[in-house]
């Protein structure tokens, strides 16, 4: 072969690839072009939705597609309390609940939703063929939890489809958070129809998917964009203003979601702190909101920890200063600085929790913190204060916050922190296996109420990583799940922080919030700690 | 010939079994798992997804069971994405790597060529030292900051001006894909540059374009005719590997225009000890990389008699 000849095939190279792009020009039409008439809220989304299996769901981003597009026999009102979803009254007891659903609920065939559509979802998450990670939220409901162990068989579970609009549950003990629970996603209706017919590819793409929300999913490009557009039987649809709920953009970059933004290509955008004083430099109008999670340093109270002593930890506690960590670390305005395990945003029987419930204020005393670091010391046979092993992940901020934290501990106590950085996974590993003194954590909530946070510490749950084991404790969280009476559960769960904050097997640090701005045309955006956020089925679109 | 490619490709296939073992046993090595989420997962539902994806049996078994199905060319389903398989994956997400990266190499090898020729027509004079100082630029500073400046001064302009020269991320139309492959193609172009302009200069001095001067042949026709066809070789070798790095290797572009490229995934894979993905792409990128090497090398044996006679 001549090198003409090369040259004459690089040129049919340059000639077929350019003719490959003219085709991809002309194979998409261009993204937005139905905005002209239909009312509609843009977004670009971090990652896409890993999974829209609604039993096996797990993530903020399904959750958000799924709150949109399913609707539970309960659903998060405006203002977080729970709501009529399909089912439009109950009756709740110590031994159990019936749901009456509503005759106008219809999935996106306009087929009606019936009981035993939850029942057919309920069995299938629990089913240890399905593997749903979530399963144990159902746990309330009798015998979840065997047949979810495969100890029993999937029709032994207490609900029951009385009729097509009657849904019997009885409880495993009674369940006072129960109707809450009922708007999680892994609550949601299932048709059995079509998981039959989809087999293994259920929910991954929309035409393997039906819904019964607000909304249905209409096209989803994976890894790149999805769209969901107003679901004509859903039976509230006249409440609803949006029109379409369009994700063009896909992606991890914070920049790159500001820049989107600020081009005025979405219509929502989060902010981090990086992106906060650039925000505040284009004049942003920036709203906040508290997520829900709560951050803590967790001690190990595994054999040959020094952590497990409890003068060393109070010794810790009394050196360290919540406000001047929110401040120096965390650096989002608003965040509020850790003093309890039950966070403020959650109501107790009538109001706010730690309103009803207040906290003993902890005093920030680096005297009293040497005092305990000798009782300490005595008591553990130690001739000079310790060295102890910090675990953390490799984040920028929790790089920070170790730094932080290292020369905290020297400066009051003398300690010495070795600080241990591991990528995410890795830290999971360590902290699962106990190779830490002290893990920095943090705790999302599950459903809305304090028993997502107490019941992390008990002695039978697996996420107690630190490993302490407290009767009391134990006893105060028994108590609060054995009953559905809110004055009830509300004191034990109470009286259970109490001795968290008295035995300290961790120092709360943080209760998360974020800093978010919006366009102008969106009214009545809602956001929450549980379900799906940002929650634009109550927006109203202004012209 | 046939046994030399014969020969090329039988390596071609061990390099590629080479890559799927290494890969196996020290992605298993690395502590964690990809069912470790971060809320602990019951026992009992760990033991239904171990076994669902073998991961309960012993490693040499899961070894083997891998390559049995590699062989029949079916990588799984992914750990994240639990209703998708690994196939899926790649056949939605390739082409978009690939597009992409077609730009980019069609702009890195027009830019470099032109570039490097120009430059080397002009040695030591104004649009030699311009072309240069950017190429030096181009090959030291990493894409993702051009990247990231790009779309900066992009979303300026739209707010200054109310001009939209360029989206500013986003996939689906042409004008999506120009700025990414740009800056996807910047690095090698730069590099192409140099090798142009070098390859370019010792033309210049052969005898054959001093008597072409002689003749009276046209500068130009000098210039397309017997330089630029004679300086152009080296840059041609050059671009097959280049083709599969920038088609592979566009992650970072990626990431900042939120196009839904395999490199996303791969790196997501990664992070999240997403066994099947890490092992599917693995393999599907190292056949692929060998595979346009390995066209690389049968062609050289074409192009030039004493490689293929080297080799055989």
């Amino acid at each position: 072969m001549t090198l003409p000849r090369v040259l004459n095939y690089l040129k049919y190279g340059i000639k077929v690839a350019l003719m490959i792009e003219v085709l991809f020009c002309l194979g998409f039409p261009s993204i937005g072009y139905s905005q002209l008439k239909l009312k509609t809220v843009t977004l670009a989304l971090s990652t896409e939705p890993p999974n829209l299996d609604a039993g096996r769901a797990t993530d903020s981003e399904s959750f958000f597609v799924l709150g949109h597009s399913m609707e539970g026999l309960t659903r998060y009102g405006k203002d977080g309390n729970t709501a009529p979803g399909v089912a439009e009254r109950w009756t709740l007891t110590e031994q159990g609940v019936v749901f009456y659903l509503r005759a106008d609920a219809r999935w996106s065939d306009g087929q009606p939703v019936v009981a035993k559509d939850f029942v057919f979802s309920w069995r299938r998450a629990l089913d240890p063929a399905t593997a749903s990670e979530y399963s144990f939220i159902l746990y309330p409901i009798k015998n979840a939890e065997l047949i979810n162990q495969g100890k029993l068989p999937l029709e032994q579970l207490g609900a029951v489809a009385k009729d097509d609009r009657t849904l019997e549950v009885t409880f495993e003990k009674p369940c006072g958070y129960f109707l809450g629970l009922t708007a999680f996603a892994t609550y949601f209706p299932i048709r059995e129809d079509l998981v039959q017919r989809t087999k293994d590819r259920y929910a991954s793409n929309p035409e393997s998917m039906l819904f019964n929300g607000p909304f249905k999913l209409t096209t989803w490009v994976h890894g790149s964009s999805l769209r969901m557009e107003r679901n004509p039987f859903y039976w509230n649809k006249k409440n609803v203003d949006v029109d379409v709920i369009d994700v063009p953009y896909i992606t991890p970059d914070e920049t790159a979601r500001f820049n989107l933004f600020k081009t005025q290509k979405i219509d929502i955008l989060g902010l981090n702190k990086e992106n906060l004083s650039n925000a505040q430099r284009e004049h942003f109008k920036l709203r906040k909101f508290t997520d829900g999670t709560v951050f803590y340093f967790s001690f190990n109270f595994r054999e040959g920890h020094l952590t497990a002593n409890k003068n060393l930890r109070k010794a810790i506690r009394s050196v360290f200063n919540a406000n001047q960590y929110v401040s120096r670390i965390v650096g989002i305005p608003g965040t509020i600085p850790g003093t309890g395990l039950i966070p403020a945003w959650l109501n107790g029987v009538n109001g706010p929790f730690r309103k009803e419930f207040p906290l003993i204020a902890v005093k920030n005393d680096i005297a009293m913190g040497k005092q305990y670091l000798a009782a300490a010391m005595k008591e553990l046979k130690l001739k000079s204060p310790p060295s102890l092993v910090w675990l953390t992940t490799d984040s920028p901020t929790a790089t920070k916050e170790a730094e932080y934290m290292q020369n905290l501990l020297k400066t009051t106590l003398g300690i010495q922190l070795k600080v241990d950085k591991q990528i995410f996974k890795q830290r999971l590993a360590k902290m699962r296996a106990g190779d830490f003194d002290i893990v920095s954590a943090g705790w999302g909530p599950d459903y809305a109420d304090p028993m997502t946070f107490v019941d992390l510490f008990t002695s039978w749950n697996g996420n107690n990583t630190g490993q302490w084991f407290n009767k009391d404790y134990d006893q105060h969280i028994r108590n609060a799940l054995g009953t559905v009476d809110t004055q009830t559960r509300m004191g034990e769960m109470a009286k259970a922080e109490k001795i968290i904050l008295e035995e300290l097997p961790i120092i709360p640090t943080y209760e998360r919030t974020i800093i978010y701005t919006h366009s102008d045309k969106i009214k009545g955006l809602v956001r929450r700690a549980v379900g799906s956020d940002p929650d634009l089925t109550n927006v109203k679109i202004a012209d | 010939m046939f046994s030399y490619a014969m020969k090329r490709i039988l390596i071609g296939l061990m390099t590629v079994y080479a890559i799927a073992t290494i890969t196996f046993f020290a992605m298993h090595a690395v502590p964690g798992d990809p069912l470790m989420r971060a809320k602990v997962v019951n026992e009992v539902v760990r033991q239904n997804l171990e076994t669902k994806y073998g991961l309960n049996q012993p490693l040499f078994v899961q070894y083997v069971t891998f390559l049995t199905n590699m062989l029949k060319g079916d990588f799984g389903i992914s750990f994240t994405q639990q209703n998708r398989s690994v196939n899926d994956i790649i056949r939605e997400h390739f082409p978009v790597s690939a597009l992409l990266g077609l730009v980019a190499i069609i702009t890195a090898a027009l830019g470099g060529i032109v570039g490097g020729a120009v430059a080397a027509i002009r040695r030591n004079q104004w649009p030699d030292r311009t072309i240069m100082s950017l190429v030096i630029l181009f090959v030291s500073v990493p894409s993702f900051v051009f990247a990231a400046f790009a779309q900066v001064g992009l979303a300026e302009i739209k707010k200054k001006f109310g001009v939209e020269i360029l989206p500013v991320a986003g996939w689906g139309t042409l004008a999506h894909l120009i700025l990414p492959g740009l800056i996807l193609g910047l690095g090698t172009m730069a590099f192409l540059a140099r090798l142009m302009r070098s390859s370019m200069l010792e033309v210049v001095h052969q005898d054959y374009i001093r008597t072409a001067k002689a003749k009276g042949v046209a500068p130009i026709k000098i210039f397309i005719r017997h330089q630029l066809r004679n300086a152009v070789l080296p840059v041609i070798t050059f671009l097959g590997p280049a083709v599969a790095a920038i088609t592979t290797g566009g992650f970072v572009a990626e990431i900042v225009f939120a196009i839904p490229g395999l490199g996303r995934y791969f790196v997501q894979a990664v992070q999240q000890l997403d066994y099947t993905v890490i092992m599917g792409l693995t393999v599907f990128y190292g056949t692929y990389l060998v595979i346009v090497v390995i066209i690389v090398d049968i062609i050289y044996g074409f192009i030039d008699p004493r490689i293929r006679i080297a080799g055989a």
